[in-house]
């Protein structure tokens, strides 16, 4: 049977990317960042998942708001990063798992959540940043990309993204061959790319989140959007993703690792590794 | 009850009022995300704009990349700064201090000493 080993939480900046292909790791400015994310390189080299979930979403790479899913999920073969505007970075596809795809598919429909499902999936930033700070030289997993539409209001609530960790919890357990499955929730911390309120950033909110997320994380789906909002920046409401990852878990998890930076670009940069 | 959330200052939440207003806007900025689009837009900036249904106003905040502008009238931040990519190239914190109006070192600084 399929199992749930753990599950990552973190930011995906995208200037972290642009410093990952420019190599710019050790450099004075990029190596505090990128090192934080060692112990979680580590514990996935130790845990050997075979498939990662990530839920994630697009920034205008392959979505748009002319038809917008509120979720969708990935079920094809491979998925090519996707061209925001400066051309597809120089990555490799990321490699599917159509078969525990369309299960995961089947199963949240049983759940009555009700999915985009797309054969066809370019991902960016959002997926690639975590993917390239988790396993830096190669991709040794096969993944199911769950995107969430964290850009146009309305957006879920974080109890419905968290409902949806618990059914994709549900179906991962019900999936008959033997893998080991580990879910990574991406987006936030902290940040406002724009208004006049342009660079807000709250260490305070970040790290109760953090806090909440490893403890009493149904504290965290009572906040409202507006409250995200307020309270960490506009796009912070990305961080309704990481409840999704959560709820995939044990209602009790061994925290592996916690690493903070702000501010990293114009966000704060979080990372929670838990282990089921 | 929809939430409300008017009352945060300086922040114009996406919602169904601003992707109404700035859907043309958003569309032209998304169409950037292709290269052949990339390329016809550097040709002929004009021709290009004349191909969405942009307000003046819209026309005039593109045509001087006045961001702060693009996004008061409906632009979303994600897609409108695809349109850095045709200039000189921007981080997400030089279009973050361009829309505050400072030099990018200012800014920084600025938003260092705000963390709460």
């Amino acid at each position: 049977m399929a199992r749930v080993v753990g599950g990552i939480g973190t930011s995906h900046i995208p200037q972290v990317g642009v410093a990952y292909d420019r190599k710019l790791q050790e450099t004075p400015e990029w190596k505090p960042f990128f090192d934080g994310y060692l112990p979680a390189q580590a514990w996935l080299e130790r845990m050997q998942p075979d498939v990662a979930v990530v839920v994630y979403n697009d920034h205008g790479a392959d979505l748009f708001i002319d038809k917008m899913p509120t979720f969708a999920v990935g079920v094809a073969d491979s998925y090519p990063p996707g061209d925001e505007g400066w051309g597809a970075r120089p990555l490799p596809d990321a490699q599917g798992d159509p078969d525990l795809s369309w299960h995961i598919v089947e199963s949240l429909v049983e759940s009555e959540f009700d999915p985009m499902i797309a054969q066809e999936l370019a991902v960016d930033h959002g997926f690639l940043v975590p993917m390239n700070l988790l396993w830096p030289k190669a991709w040794p997993v096969r993944v199911v990309p769950i995107a969430v539409n964290v850009l146009q209001h309305p957006v879920p609530t974080a109890a419905r993204c968290w409902k949806l960790g618990k059914a994709l919890r549900s179906a991962i357990d019900a999936y008959g061959k033997d893998q080991k499955v580990v879910i990574i929730g991406t987006g936030g911390m902290s940040h406002q790319l724009h208004g006049e309120r342009v660079g807000f950033l709250s260490r305070t909110f970040d790290n109760y989140f953090l806090d909440k997320l490893e403890t009493a994380p149904q504290d965290l789906t009572q906040i409202t959007r507006r409250d995200y909002m307020d309270k960490a920046g506009a796009e912070a409401v990305e961080l309704i993703m990481w409840l999704t990852m959560r709820g995939a878990l044990d209602a009790e998890v061994k925290r592996v690792h916690r690493f903070y930076m702000t501010p990293v670009s114009l966000s704060s940069a979080g990372l929670v590794v838990f282990e089921n | 009850m929809p939430e409300t959330y008017d009352d945060i200052a300086g922040t114009y939440v996406y919602d169904g009022r601003m992707a109404r207003k700035g859907y043309a806007l958003s569309k032209m900025a998304m169409s950037l995300a292709k290269k052949e689009n990339r390329e016809a837009f550097a040709r002929d900036e004009d021709a290009y704009l004349d191909r969405y249904k942009l307000t003046a106003e819209q026309r005039a905040a593109v045509k001087a990349r006045d961001y702060a502008k693009m996004i008061a009238l409906g632009g979303n931040i994600y897609y409108v700064f695809k349109l850095t990519a045709l200039t000189s190239g921007m981080k997400m914190s030089e279009l973050g201090a361009t829309q505050a109006g400072m030099p990018h070192e200012d800014f920084l600084e600025k938003i260092r000493k705000g963390i709460v």
